[in-house]
């Protein structure tokens, strides 16, 4: 009797001591955080797509390389992607991301490329309690919708072209006329309205304020209604359709002294258009030849995190073989984001993350990140501003020049015509 | 204001001659045996394909290129006739109209499949030219031209060459041509080609200032259907007019009021007429 | 005989009533998103069949009553903040109003001038809303999610959301079979016939056909609503979509137009097939294609569809598979 008392004794004190090991052992193990997303590898917005991607794929890669992320308890945190190709398309969109996240399992979900699907993602996202960083969505409007649980990395849509009113005030004092034409979905239509009353504001006159269904490839109609004595022409959509739209305006003759249009010209692809690219404008959420860094960050009060901006450039060049556009900065800086909200919170349960995401205010290669707080537009991002960049020429070959603001700039602005 | 509208009324009827071209096909095929070929649309994207493809892997040139795309859409009608229309000729309506349905739903199947649905593009800068205070693409005029040639080319065809005359005979009274000794199955058969090839020429010559998609041709079946009715179905100079009608409207209606109001009016136009006129301008067969 | 002891009542009944009940029961959210999807289909296309089955009119535009319809309910229940029973009811409403207009003009044509016609409705309907303000025009309308709370949080919401379709299904199956077993079904069937003979033999056709016409648009009007409100949001480009449209009709003549378990079949079987082909690696591409070469060898070789060959080869059956 005795004997089996000191067998269960020991037994016992194995058991703890085994128990104690096992716990250990599993705060050491390796976590993998699932990051689920939908990405338009086809259809009409790949171009832009692929480039998102590529930047947060890119992040994967190098954060798992360094070994992950290091919470306080000592787990170690890798990252894995899982994603579909929504081709494009709303309704994919809305299916894959419920499978994301039911079957799937994933913890944190990216937004899909585009204001519209981004909405559309993010409504299965808060019905499902998930945290998500929309990249490449700029419309306000998907954050007046009360969601708490979704942050957006790029500059709003309403801040997108008044900075192109501001510079050709600065080009032509005499300017008035301004000709808009947009695609007529949620990110652009937030702009133009943004836009419209801003120019209005400055003093001038809208001449036309028209908008074009999405997937348009005629857009002589609208160009007819440009008034011969327009001083500038704004507007555009997504990269399909303005790059058409910028090739038309230049086959047409259009004699505008600006062309400023969204989401194509600071693509490097866009040189493709060859002359009718020459001139052209656009406004973008970053530029490679950007100058955040410790030393802006720590002027404005901020700590500065993650990869610098040579950094960045010089890996994604080596990795894609192409320039990085504003469309990977922004996929790359959605992984940045999350990584130092985990690590902010110490863990990488919902609640915990999403609180660090609120208090998040800090300075990374793509610009100031800070979200807003408040319940009308909670998720607005209000720390980040545009840069213009406009396509000229050296030695003969067309260039993307950063033309405003004068702070950030490398050549200074020329007139789309004359040339 | 006047400069403007005579601008844009130009754009569209040049661009209406190449709609015409594309609702000769289809309306083609309907005067002769009766059928709607809701593949109509694909075959248009097939068209711009098979100029893109022959320009960026050939290097061959987009206008010389359309002559090897009506080939393919000649060869591309046969086939179809064959494999879907053939059995189901004499059957209801609903029939032909589910089994020309079915094979665009292939085509665009295959077509995502192997193209993808990105956006594709003719790069084959021509410039444009100045008369008076209009600026026009020159790839739009030579649409214009290549449209124009391919409608005198059909209607020679269907008045001075015998095959053409067997397909007029066809359309006209099927039974009859059968006992005059016109192998009736073969004639519809080319009739059904004819119409692909239509669809498919006007399809390559939208390509080359239009960029495109395999789902391209959607609006310009649409477009097709409103023109055919608008003209008469079953008759292709009908065809013709309404296509300069539609590029009429298509580029005054902005004038007046928004352009995104220009398909509200476009497809209130066709229900109108399908209620008040159905068989259009010129008389249906 | 009391129609509901005929089995070619109960039986489509007794499947969409345990199939509902099983996915309530199991309480699963993937469960229930893939059952959502059918279940629409299933009674979008019994819709359908009330037109084209009975009367033999070929509808190809018939996805504008679930737009106009859908887009009515969410408005009301976004913007003027009705309850989703009334606001459904109503989208329901405001599509059969629509058919009585347009139907007494349209249903005039036959053959493909009808189907041309109702694309071209379709089309209209479409461009018609991308410019209407109220409705918000090409950018649409979305619900707040704090609309979600009345229901109690959204993923109550969803279950109940789903559950009013489920029941919805159900109605249209019963009104179906009523429709097919009264007078006024045997009417529709002899102007499915011979609409000329009918005629002839005292059936008035054209307060017959836009009854019919009505009752087959009332039921897509619902279902538009919840699916909007399931989703959050609707733009013109969700709401009339073709495809959608033609997706229907395939269903119906997959499964064998005319009858009661024929739309369920046809319904299930596509979106299965759907499914598999979407997520099979072979065929993910291709699944247009393939459901493309399956509609084109119904039509070339059964064009009764499934239900119409089985009756017709197991005679014995006829009585049970309605």
């Amino acid at each position: 009797m005795k004997r089996f008392g000191w067998c269960l004794l020991s037994l016992a004190l194995a058991g703890f001591f085994f128990a104690a090991l096992g716990q250990a052992a599993l705060a050491a193990e390796p976590k993998t955080v699932v990051i689920g997303f939908t990405a338009s590898q086809t259809g009409k917005l790949n171009v832009e797509a692929i480039r998102q991607i590529n930047g947060l794929n890119l992040w994967i890669e190098q954060v798992n390389k360094a070994g992950g992320l290091k919470l306080p308890d000592g787990t170690q945190v890798k990252f894995a992607a899982k994603f579909y190709d929504d081709e494009s398309k709303k309704e994919r969109v809305q299916e894959l991301y419920t499978k994301l996240i039911s079957t799937d399992k994933a913890d944190f979900l990216i937004s899909p490329y585009s204001s519209g699907l981004a909405d559309a993602a993010a409504v299965i996202a808060q019905q499902y309690n998930k945290i998500m960083i929309t990249a490449g969505a700029a419309s306000d409007s998907t954050y007046k919708k009360g969601y708490t649980l979704i942050y957006q990395t790029y500059t709003p849509a309403s801040r997108y072209l008044t900075g192109a009113i501001d510079l050709l005030s600065k080009m032509d004092p005499q300017a008035r006329k301004v000709a808009i034409v947009n695609e007529k979905d949620k990110f652009s239509t937030d702009v133009v309205n943004a836009l419209k009353a801003y120019a209005e504001k400055k003093g001038y006159q809208v001449v036309l304020f028209e908008g074009y269904d999405s997937g348009t490839a005629d857009f002589a109609p609208f160009i007819n209604k440009i008034p011969a004595d327009v001083d500038a022409v704004m507007g555009g959509g997504h990269y399909a359709d303005t790059s058409t739209f910028a090739r038309q305006l230049f086959e047409k003759g259009v004699k505008a002294k600006m062309v400023a249009l969204l989401v194509a010209p600071p693509e490097p692809k866009f040189a493709e258009l060859g002359e009718a690219a020459y001139g052209v404008i656009g406004a973008s959420q970053w530029q490679p030849e950007a100058k955040y860094g410790p030393e802006s960050a720590k002027k404005e009060g901020l700590e500065f995190v993650g990869i610098s901006v040579a950094d960045f450039d010089k890996t994604y060049k080596e990795k894609f073989k192409e320039e990085p556009s504003y469309h990977s900065a922004g996929g790359y800086v959605s992984g940045v984001i999350l990584a130092e909200a985990i690590k902010k919170a110490g863990s990488t349960e919902t609640p915990k993350v999403k609180q660090a995401m609120d208090e998040m205010n800090i300075m990374t290669f793509y610009g100031h990140i800070k979200f807003d707080n408040t319940p009308k537009e909670h998720g607005l991002q209000v720390g980040h501003d545009m840069v213009y960049s406009q396509w000229q020429k050296k030695q003969g070959k067309l260039v993307n020049e950063v033309v405003w603001p004068e702070s950030a700039q490398t050549a200074k602005a020329i007139f789309y015509f004359p040339r | 204001m006047f400069s403007q509208m005579l601008s844009s009324l130009t754009d569209g009827l040049l661009l209406g001659f190449v709609y015409g071209v594309a609702a000769m096909g289809l309306t083609l095929i309907w005067g002769v045996m009766s059928v709607i070929n809701l593949a109509h649309g694909p075959v248009i994207a097939l068209g711009m394909f098979g100029t893109y493809l022959l320009f960026t892997h050939l290097g061959v040139n987009p206008y010389l290129g359309l002559v090897v795309v009506a080939v393919f859409g000649l060869a591309l009608g046969f086939v179809i006739y064959g494999a879907a229309v053939h059995r189901v000729i004499n059957a209801p309506h609903l029939s032909s109209l589910l089994a020309t349905f079915s094979v665009n739903m292939i085509i665009i199947g295959l077509g995502t499949a192997i193209f993808s649905t990105s956006p594709q593009n003719i790069d084959f800068p021509l410039g444009s030219v100045e008369i008076g205070f209009l600026t026009l693409p020159v790839t739009r005029l030579l649409a214009t031209v290549g449209a124009v040639l391919f409608t005198a080319a059909l209607y020679l065809f269907l008045y001075f060459t015998r095959p053409g005359k067997a397909i007029r005979a066809v359309a006209n009274n099927r039974r009859a041509a059968e006992l005059m000794g016109i192998p009736s199955s073969l004639v519809l058969a080319l009739s059904f080609g004819l119409g692909t090839m239509l669809a498919a020429v006007a399809g390559g010559l939208i390509s080359t200032f239009f960029p495109f998609t395999i789902l391209s041709g959607g609006p310009y079946e649409l477009k097709s259907f409103v023109i055919c009715v608008l003209g008469g179905l079953g008759n292709p100079l009908g065809a013709l007019l309404g296509g300069l009608i539609l590029g009429g409207l298509e580029g005054l209606i902005p004038a007046f009021m928004p352009v995104s109001w220009v398909p509200v009016v476009e497809f209130g136009l066709f229900v109108l007429v399908l209620l008040l006129r159905p068989s259009g301008l010129l008389g249906a067969k | 005989m009391k129609f509901w002891r005929q089995p070619g009542f109960w039986l489509p009944v007794a499947i969409v009533l345990l199939w509902g009940g099983a996915v309530l029961a199991l309480r699963q959210d993937t469960i229930r998103e893939t059952a959502f999807t059918v279940l629409m289909f299933v009674a979008l296309a019994s819709s359908l069949n009330i037109l084209l089955g009975y009367t033999g009119y070929v509808s190809f535009g018939h996805i504008v009553f679930f737009g106009l319809g859908g887009y009515t309910g969410f408005y009301l229940l976004s913007e003027q903040g009705w309850p989703l029973y009334l606001a459904a009811v109503a989208g329901g409403l405001l599509s059969a109003l629509i058919a009585l207009l347009v139907g007494l003009a349209v249903l005039r044509l036959r053959g493909a001038y009808f189907a041309l016609a109702t694309i071209g409705i379709n089309e209209a309907a479409r461009a018609f809303v991308s410019n209407f303000g109220p409705f918000g025009a090409a950018t649409g309308l979305f619900v707040n999610f704090s609309a979600y709370e009345k229901y109690g949080g959204a993923s109550q919401a969803l279950w109940t959301t789903f559950t009013f379709l489920w029941l919805t299904t159900l109605a249209v199956l019963v009104v179906s079979f009523l429709v097919k077993h009264s007078r006024f079904g045997l009417g529709l069937l002899a102007i499915r016939e011979d609409e000329d003979a009918a005629m002839v033999m005292g059936v008035r056709a054209p307060r017959a056909k836009t009854i019919t016409y009505v009752i087959s648009a009332f039921f897509p009007g619902i279902i538009g609503t919840l699916y909007f409100f399931k989703n959050g949001n609707v733009e013109p480009g969700d709401a009339f979509q073709l495809h959608m449209s033609i997706e229907m009709l395939v269903m119906v003549m997959l499964g064998g137009m005319g009858t009661l378990l024929g739309p369920i079949l046809g319904a299930v079987g596509y979106q299965g097939l759907r499914g598999y082909l979407l997520t099979s690696p072979i065929f993910k591409d291709l699944h247009l294609a393939v459901a493309g070469l399956i509609l084109l060898l119904i039509i070339l070789f059964v064009p009764a569809g499934a239900v119409g060959w089985v009756r017709h080869r197991f005679r014995g059956l006829s009585r049970v598979l309605e």
